[in-house]
């Protein structure tokens, strides 16, 4: 009788990298329903166009290569990609900031470093930050939570994210908590009497709070299947309570609490979602608490000093440039060669 | 169990994988058929192989020698029944290459009849020496799958204090119940092997760890030693986490102590030995019977009825899985070994060796076939489950661009391949086959700057000889033109003479040399693509 045989070892666990990305995907929903419940129709018109776009693009990249495109789009690391774009940029964004976008995410990025598992940095944060540094205006106006500033966004705003974007439609927006805080500190006025403006909720932003909750716990289910490890998520949030705790405690008028800075802003969605990507992170155990202490870190110091709102993106493809470094400073103990 | 558990230590990663230990524990261990024939490959043990004192047409007795070990680190090799030697011929033998290795064909007459003599040995307790001696003249390998043979771990060397013998009773991979079977079944007999190999290493102390997963074998060896205390030795119930049964993890479970790298346990006071092994000796000791049959599971989906044989040497993996009814239609994969360590063979007929542990048939729903190979994505996966506590996906990186100094800079060489990586990678990226790729092609590196080196040194040699016959040519002249000046026929002519004589001989044999080291071709290494391949470039 004759066998098939195969290489050592025989048994493998069922987890694939199609999988683990849909497991990604499954988590992102708590999140992403809370947004649309917050934001409206916005936020699910910018997850159609970034997973519509970011698959084209996707496909086009793999053709060109002379990849084959039925294991490389099954893998869903690219509507990966395109959700968290989506949920980065603001609500009701044009078609064609999401088109420059996932074009930088996707084919830059990625295929130009040589596609799943070779691109050094985040192919969403480097999309985001693209047109963050050259649309600042549509980046930093959000749309209002509902019940804020007027009526929803309508039939009639949507029709405007196929045209020219938010400019041809003067519904409601208001800047992010982050930016406020930012911008009027920086004038001079009291944290206790920015915090009593509408845009902010319980602990921050009105609805990213609760989004970010649900991140949080997206996360955490994240977490208990494996699909991502603790050490970039918690080296981030400990180094950023830790920094902003230190800044508030000397100065409450001035520096936000660091209950502000977890759940203001996209700190959550970060730590669970953009730091952990696995391809641009660092891998050794150790390597990953530096690298999310690193972007914690650089997320308190873009967001108290820097020139833009949040920190996160920027904090992200910083560290993403020295994964490898700490990588090779944070290998393990092996097996019977005494400590290191 | 009453007593409360001593410590217990733990290594890194490992994995938690679903036993299949129950298939193949339902029934009794029985004997197969006699088969017509045994095909006893001539090396069944690390080391050189044995040297036959048989020759074709030579009637042999049950426990005869068949071959002598050939040097320190051998084994021999006894006819695991009567009959005679058919042919000494090179025949397939169960190893991932898929070669064939000389081997003694014995044709069985059924006598099964038993050499004289065995038992009529002097009662007296034998010393450490006298107890090795007969262990080797036994054949007795490390049971657990190494085949090392024992003998040789039971010689420490003179500088070594040995505090402890570890019994291996873990048997960690999936599918594989031999040892749990024979724990069960020889209990006593295990543990007055332990006794034996004690005293072979003068030590008083012996640990015999077990897998929480095997009560029964727990049991029986608690009752056992119940039964005929021995306040040295104790059984360890240890967690069932792959690869707790690796010679190293068990010893850090157990003790807390870890092997240093490139080492050997006795270097930290220890000897770890199989409980098949120690069967093994106490047979050899008390019965004076050799090596020549061992408990072997043959389990899996495809077989009929799974269950543990006991096997002598040299039976047909195809007679094996006929005792146990036959194939299932779902056989889809022959694997020697269970499924984490063990390799795959593309046919049955082939003989089971010493080291053979377990016969998996396995389906292709126990053991899926792989899905495409995708890029690494870096998720650390591997690296959590890596018991050598290495980088996997470094080491992959590194194998996979040929950067030999930075695969060997990653520790390489402290992997024990388990396979722990290659099972959670979700890219499906058969790792341990490029580690074994890469250490291949490092050893095939240095045996080639070895020989380059000693190239290098006989050229050398060989020009400084040729210096030295021209110097000695003229010296000589000089001398014998002086001895003529003085017509003196005195002793240091001959003297001479027989000087140039020996130095012709020398030239001769080095030049004979030489010529010989240039005629052997680098071995080309490269890349394995498929199991095949990787087999071709395995080390034997
Ligand atoms: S498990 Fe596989 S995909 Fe993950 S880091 Fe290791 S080699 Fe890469
Ligand atoms: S096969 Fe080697 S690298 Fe992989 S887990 Fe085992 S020891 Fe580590």
């Amino acid at each position: 009788m004759r066998f098939k045989t195969a290489s050592t070892p025989h048994l493998s666990s069922p987890d694939t990298v199609s999988i683990l990305m849909r497991r990604v995907l499954w988590a992102l929903i708590p999140g992403t329903a809370v947004l649309t419940a917050f934001f409206g129709i916005g936020v699910l018109s910018n997850l159609v166009l970034a997973i519509t776009l970011c698959l084209t693009f996707e496909s086009a990249s793999l053709a060109l290569r002379h990849r084959p495109l039925r294991p490389f789009l099954s893998d869903y690391s690219v509507v990966v990609t395109a959700w968290l774009l989506a949920v980065a940029l603001p609500p009701l964004s044009p078609w064609w900031l999401i088109a420059v976008a996932a074009g930088f995410a996707v084919v830059v990025a990625k295929h130009l470093y040589g596609g799943l598992g070779y691109n050094p940095f985040n192919p969403a944060m480097v999309g985001y930050v693209v047109v963050l540094i050259a649309y600042p205006a549509e980046l930093t106006s959000w749309v209002a939570p509902l019940g804020l500033n007027g009526p929803p966004p309508t039939m009639e705003a949507l029709a405007s994210v196929l045209g020219g974007g938010a400019a041809e439609w003067d519904g409601a927006t208001a800047a992010t908590v982050l930016d406020l805080v930012r911008t009027e500190t920086g004038r001079g006025r009291m944290l206790s009497e920015i915090t009593m403006l509408p845009v902010f909720g319980w602990f921050g932003g009105r609805g990213w709070e609760w989004a970010n909750l649900a991140f949080l716990a997206g996360g955490l289910w994240l977490l208990q299947r494996g699909v991502i490890q603790w050490q970039i998520p918690a080296g981030m949030l400990a180094s950023l309570c830790l920094l902003s705790g230190v800044f508030w405690m000397v100065d409450p008028e001035g520096f936000a609490t660091p209950l502000f800075h977890v759940i203001g802003g996209a700190t959550l969605l970060g730590a669970f979602f953009i730091a952990t990507d696995p391809v641009s992170a660092a891998t050794t155990p150790r390597g990953r608490i530096l690298y999310g202490m690193g972007i914690g870190i650089l997320t308190y110091v873009i967001r108290a000093w820097g020139g833009y709102p949040d920190g996160v993106a920027f904090a992200v493809l910083l560290m993403n440039a020295v994964a490898p470094t700490l990588d090779y400073y944070t290998q393990p103990r092996v097996f019977g060669h005494g400590e290191r | 169990m009453s007593r409360s558990d001593p410590p217990l230590w733990r290594f890194h990663g490992g994995l938690k994988l679903s036993g299949h230990k129950s298939e193949s524990t339902g029934l009794p261990v029985t004997e197969p058929p006699l088969p017509q024939r045994l095909i006893l490959p001539l090396q069944q043990h690390i080391g050189r192989p044995a040297e036959p004192c048989v020759s074709v047409g030579t009637r042999v007795l049950k426990g005869q020698l068949l071959a002598a070990a050939d040097g320190y680190i051998s084994a021999s090799l006894h006819a695991p029944t009567s009959g005679l030697v058919e042919s000494i011929e090179m025949r397939p033998i169960p190893h991932p290459s898929g070669l064939s290795a000389p081997s003694v064909v014995l044709r069985s007459d059924g006598e099964d009849q038993w050499i004289d003599g065995l038992t009529d040995q002097d009662s007296a307790p034998l010393d450490a020496i006298a107890l090795r001696h007969r262990v080797r003249a036994a054949g007795i390998v490390g049971l657990g799958g190494a085949a090392f043979p024992a003998a040789v771990k039971l010689n420490p060397g003179p500088q070594r204090i040995l505090e402890q013998l570890i019994l291996n009773g873990a048997e960690c991979e999936p599918y594989i119940s031999c040892d749990d079977m024979l724990m069960r079944e020889r209990a006593a007999d295990i543990l007055s092997g332990a006794g034996l190999l004690c005293r072979a290493l003068g030590v008083a102390r012996c640990l015999i760890g077990i897998e929480d997963n095997k009560p029964e074998a727990l049991a029986a060896l608690e009752a056992a030693l119940a039964a005929s205390p021995n306040p040295g030795v104790e059984v360890r119930r240890v967690p069932t986490i792959y690869p707790t049964g690796g010679e190293k993890q068990l010893i850090r479970v157990l003790t807390g102590k870890e092997v240093p790298a490139h080492g050997i346990p006795a270097e930290i006071g220890i000897v770890c030995h199989n409980v098949g092994t120690a069967l093994a000796v106490h047979e050899a000791m008390t019965l004076g019977r050799p090596l020549i049959s061992r408990y072997i599971t043959v389990t899996g989906q495809g077989v009929a009825t799974p269950r543990n044989l006991e096997v002598r040497f040299g039976t047909p993996v195809s007679e094996l899985v006929a005792a146990c009814g036959g194939y299932t239609e779902r056989a889809d994969r022959l694997i020697i070994g269970g499924p984490m360590m063990g390799f795959a063979l593309a046919t049955d007929e082939v003989p089971v060796v010493k080291g053979s542990n377990c016969i998996l048939v396995a389906s292709n729903q126990e053991l899926p076939q792989p899905g495409p190979v995708m890029p690494c994505i870096r998720c650390g996966a591997c690296t959590e489950v890596c018991p050598a506590g290495l980088l996997p996906q470094q080491l992959y990186w590194y194998a996979r661009a040929r950067d030999f100094d930075k695969v060997q800079d990653y520790s390489v060489f402290d992997c024990i391949e388990c396979g722990c990586c290659a099972t959670v990678c979700p890219s499906r990226i058969p790792l341990v086959q490029y580690y074994r790729y890469a250490k291949t092609a490092i050893w095939a590196q240095e045996r080639e700057k070895e020989k380059a080196d000693l190239a290098r040194q006989r050229h050398q040699f060989r020009l400084e000889r040729q210096d030295r016959e021209k110097n000695e040519r003229a010296a000589r002249m000089s001398k014998k033109r002086a001895a003529l000046e003085v017509s003196d026929t005195g002793s240091d002519s001959k003297k001479a003479a027989i000087e140039a004589a020996l130095a012709r001989a020398r030239a001769k044999k080095a030049g004979v040399r030489s010529d010989a080291s240039s005629t052997a071709a680098p071995e080309s290494a490269r890349i394995p693509e498929t199991a095949d391949d990787r087999a071709r470039t395995e080390k034997p």
